[in-house]
């Protein structure tokens, strides 16, 4: 059955960038007249690594796999836009070609400030931003992330329902000691042997859902690649549950703290509250220090991998032997640094989880 | 800027997705996850505890049966010893009781023999008296047969008597 599985989901991969192949031939065609001369300046532009690693971390309309011959190579995806003036569009990303054509009224813009997003020229000329809601690259990857967690987690659940009371197997295996490892060192440490168990399922699915789409990050190829956990609005989704969970279970010596801290000066809250100003701030910070430190990070080490990546086609624009021979060092440097990011992937996993458990733990704190 | 500036976009597929499946994972797979490791835990508790009650059981009961066994092995030799001692105070007994039985036979024979020589000395004696009787009437018969004996001898008593 698993095998099958495997089987039916690498033929709909395969598939899928097929037509995704075929569309883009038959909109190349249809448009060849228009795309000449972009397929020109395409091929003479000068490299610019600044917004090909922009264009590699940022989201996207389509999924890009690659650049053959002035075509590009990607799997497109549903566009959902709401717009004020023309209501609701759903498409798909390959009626833009790439930004080189006009859809119902929709421009995805290529330069300037909105670079990337979907504008809508308003009937005085103005350039209006309507809702974007679109199945873009990054919401693909993470609803495909999602799947597997689901998958992956709910079939371990099921194994261990069918063989209670026996040594792991298989996938459970893999997953027991990461669950172990969050349970016994994360949430019993931070939280307390007593009040963990409620925000066990929060921690479990934090930890897996960063620890799969930082590693998913790091592949350069279709089901992975996208920079998912290096986008801001999925780390601050994240920051904000944990925020949330902190500030509903916070008790009254909590807010005691927070509000009139004990054993500060009165003077420091009085006249001027600046303990209690501190102090707010501080619930603020904390998850705000945590959407940007995986941000930052995961980012980071995309820019670097992109970087080194880049220096050979730097070098090849000097002149095509210093690209073949930067290439060594370069894959080199990459290869370090991939496996640098390997390690950057679970540990900031595990610095999310572990940080958000400290805030929790810290909140729900007792008297002492 | 476009970088650090979140898009409505995946901030609204992400609050949604992220909340569905960690309630659909909570709900199908943490809490059975986390349940059965509990309960395999406790269960391999549960069974190291019932293993460390079983040995400390059998300690004891080898060590009661050592016991038990040290006390047969002793009981053993104090009735070997018991019995050696009583071997012995019956032979000795049995000993000590034969002399004086046998001295008592030979005390008794010897009061036998003596008391059987006084009869026969007595019965001796008797006889002897008899005999001598019976001989001296048979000579004072022969000797009186005849009355100028009897006279003679009245006469040769009478010599004897003087009368005052």
């Amino acid at each position: 059955m698993k095998s099958i599985g495997k089987i039916l989901l690498s033929i709909a991969i395969i598939a899928f960038s097929f037509n995704a192949y075929s569309e883009e031939h038959n909109a190349q065609d249809t448009v060849t007249n228009e795309g000449a001369e972009h397929h020109d300046s395409h091929e003479t532009a000068e490299f610019n690594p600044g917004t090909f690693i922009l264009d590699h971390i940022g989201d996207s309309h389509d999924w890009h796999i690659l650049t053959y011959d002035g075509h590009h190579v990607s799997i497109p995806l549903p566009v959902i836009v709401y717009s004020e003036h023309t209501g609701l569009h759903f498409f798909m990303s390959y009626n833009f070609e790439h930004g080189h054509a006009e859809y119902e009224g929709l421009t995805l813009e290529l330069e300037g400030d909105n670079k990337g997003k979907i504008t809508e020229k308003t009937e005085n000329g103005e350039v209006y931003l309507p809702i974007d809601i679109s199945i873009s690259k990054n919401v693909l990857s993470l609803l495909m992330s999602l799947s597997l967690m689901m998958w992956v987690f709910i079939s371990v659940a099921r194994k261990y329902k069918a063989n209670p009371r026996t040594a792991p197997s298989g996938m459970q295996n893999v997953v027991e000691p990461f669950i172990l490892f969050i349970r016994d060192d994360v949430a019993k440490a931070a939280i307390g042997e007593k009040k963990y168990g409620k925000f066990m399922p929060y921690l479990l699915t934090i930890f897996f859902f960063i620890w799969i789409n930082n590693m998913l990050g790091i592949i350069p190829l279709f089901p992975g690649g996208a920079n998912l956990t290096g986008n801001i609005a999925v780390t601050l989704v994240l920051a904000v549950f944990t925020f949330v969970l902190t500030t509903i279970n916070g008790n009254k010596n909590y807010w005691k703290h927070i509000i009139n801290a004990p054993g500060v000066p009165w003077w420091l809250k009085f006249p001027i509250p600046l303990m209690p100003v501190v102090e707010i701030m501080g619930v603020f910070t904390k998850p705000f220090v945590l959407m940007v430190r995986l941000f930052a990070n995961i980012t980071a080490g995309h820019i670097i991998i992109m970087g080194f990546m880049s220096l050979i086609f730097i070098f090849g624009n000097m002149s095509v032997a210093a690209g073949y021979g930067f290439s060594v060092v370069s894959v080199l440097f990459v290869i370090f640094m991939t496996v640098l990011e390997l390690l950057v992937a679970f540990i900031q996993a595990y610095v999310f989880t572990l940080l958000s458990a400290l805030y929790i733990g810290m909140a729900m704190e007792e008297h002492h | 800027m476009e970088l650090v500036t979140p898009g409505i976009g995946l901030l609204f597929w992400m609050l949604l997705a992220f909340t569905i499946v960690m309630v659909i994972l909570k709900k199908f797979a943490w809490k059975p996850i986390l349940a059965m490791l509990k309960d395999r835990e406790e269960s391999i508790d549960n069974a190291l505890k019932a293993a460390d009650n079983a040995r400390d059981e059998m300690s004891k009961l080898q060590s009661d049966n050592e016991k038990i066994l040290a006390e047969a092995r002793a009981d053993r030799d104090v009735m070997l010893k018991e019995g050696k001692e009583m071997k012995y105070q019956i032979i000795s007994d049995a000993k000590s009781g034969a002399v004086t039985e046998a001295n008592k036979i030979i005390e008794a024979a010897k009061a036998t023999i003596q008391s059987e020589k006084k009869a026969a000395v007595s019965d001796m004696k008797k006889q002897i008296a008899e005999f001598s009787i019976q001989i001296s009437e048979k000579i004072l018969r022969e000797e009186l047969s005849n009355s100028d004996k009897q006279e003679k001898l009245v006469e040769d008593l009478l010599k004897d008597v003087n009368f005052n």
